[in-house]
């Protein structure tokens, strides 16, 4: 029995809440259809450890604030035939943007100094380096689909990716929005 | 310009847009043909019952036999005018407009209190802008909350001037205009006091039904809880220019 080869694609979340992953399980019995067709390769629904080459889409979740954020960008970019922005940290920023409007060094105090009563220090060891700029994923890398909303509903991922099974390049203004 | 009175005896005028073969009064412009026909042009200053602005450029039309584009809102029809509303072009410059009202200030529509109910989220939807190709500008603008019932977001003001118009045109009270010049543009109360220290606000919240965003809005609301109404708008402009 020969089955059709399956899509390859691989998620993972930058800055973001997990929502739009969340939303994505929602489609519920959906997913059994979608399990015959595309093959989750990498991300946080699967126990793959390291990310594969030859991936044929990419969904990014969250914005890129650190450089954890911008180096697993980049990396999905150079693996992945079609990258998508999921949900609107992705797209536009969305609330991980909102710290832009400060210095970097005031968001770390507020977080880490003003706020703490034990032991106030600022995290060096084992967290990723936060950038200046909280920027969406096409401030640094090129994106072929956005789907805004925050997050975008599960027939919006749906739609998307039953276009792009079919070899078409979904216009996600039809079913989703920016703050959906 | 001021809103034309309406004459008793106009001409009508014959005119094609979109291959449509229409009859207009003389004094109508294009924007009120295509509402009438309901022929979709996206517009965000414009708002029947209120002078014509022409600043937002979002309804711009082309026009056989001229290069220039034309606002919709503020073009009187002629005899033979052919216009088209919707060709590749304009829906390309409609976007970048869009994309550049959304960089220019803060529009962060997932925390917006009027998530849902805005405008220019649906113009962005409308349009298809689903991303921002420009950088961001990530300025901050203040916010007044002094009102004791609204309160004032500059980071979602997209200066379309319409609480300037309704509260000197209907209203009469003329609180709100204009202030300063490109990004420090802001719409002020008084001679920029604070809202909540105006003198000539009656409070009667005609603004805040009217803008667009989230950027004039109740207090106490929460995300996506401001909806908004411009029913009455129609009905007071009638009446006031029937005076």
């Amino acid at each position: 029995m020969n089955a059709p080869a399956r899509i390859k694609v691989a998620t993972t979340w930058l800055d973001g809440c997990s929502g739009c992953h969340m939303s994505f399980l929602d489609m519920d019995e959906r997913l059994v259809d979608l399990a015959q067709k595309i093959e989750i390769v990498y991300g946080p629904l699967v126990d793959a450890k390291a990310l594969p080459e030859g991936i044929d889409v990419g969904i990014l979740e969250g914005s890129i604030s650190s450089e954890e954020d911008l180096e697993k960008a980049k990396t999905f970019r150079q693996r992945c035939r079609l990258l998508v922005s999921l949900g609107d940290c992705a797209v536009n920023g969305n609330v991980p943007s909102m710290r832009n409007q400060f210095d970097l060094e005031a968001v770390m105090d507020r977080a880490y100094r003003e706020n703490v009563t034990l032991q106030p220090q600022i995290p060096t060891r084992s967290v990723p380096a936060l950038l200046e700029t909280v920027k969406p994923i096409h401030g640094e890398v090129e994106v072929d689909v956005f789907v805004p909303g925050c997050p975008p509903s599960a027939d919006a991922i749906w739609f998307v990716l039953s276009e792009l099974i079919e070899g078409r390049l979904p216009d996600p203004s039809q079913v989703t929005r920016f703050g959906a | 310009m001021p809103l034309p009175a309406i004459q008793p005896n106009v001409r009508v005028v014959t005119l094609k847009i979109d291959d449509q073969d229409l009859s207009a009064r003389e004094d109508e412009t294009i924007i009120e043909v295509c509402r009438e026909n309901r022929i979709p042009i996206p517009s965000l200053c414009h708002l029947d019952g209120l002078s014509i602005w022409g600043g937002c450029r979002l309804c711009v039309v082309e026009m056989e036999g001229q290069s220039r584009l034309f606002a919709a809102c503020s073009t009187r029809v002629a005899e033979g005018m052919r216009v088209r509303t919707n060709s590749e072009r304009l829906q390309r410059y409609r976007r970048t407009i869009i994309e550049l009202l959304f960089a220019e200030r803060n529009h962060i529509c997932s925390v917006c209190v009027s998530n849902g109910h805005c405008e220019l989220q649906s113009l962005a939807q409308g349009c298809g802008v689903d991303h921002v190709s420009v950088p961001y500008r990530q300025a901050p603008y203040p916010v007044d909350s002094s009102h004791e019932m609204f309160r004032l977001d500059h980071n979602r003001c997209v200066l379309c001037t319409r609480c300037v118009r309704i509260c000197e045109e209907i209203e009469g009270a003329h609180t709100w205009d204009i202030m300063g010049r490109g990004s420090d543009c802001r719409v002020i109360t008084d001679l920029a006091l604070p809202w909540g220290e105006s003198e000539t606000c009656t409070s009667c919240g005609k603004c805040v039904q009217v803008c667009p965003t989230g950027a004039l809005v109740k207090q106490g609301t929460s995300a996506g809880e401001m909806v908004k109404d411009q029913q009455f708008l129609p009905i007071l402009a009638r009446r006031r220019h029937a005076r």
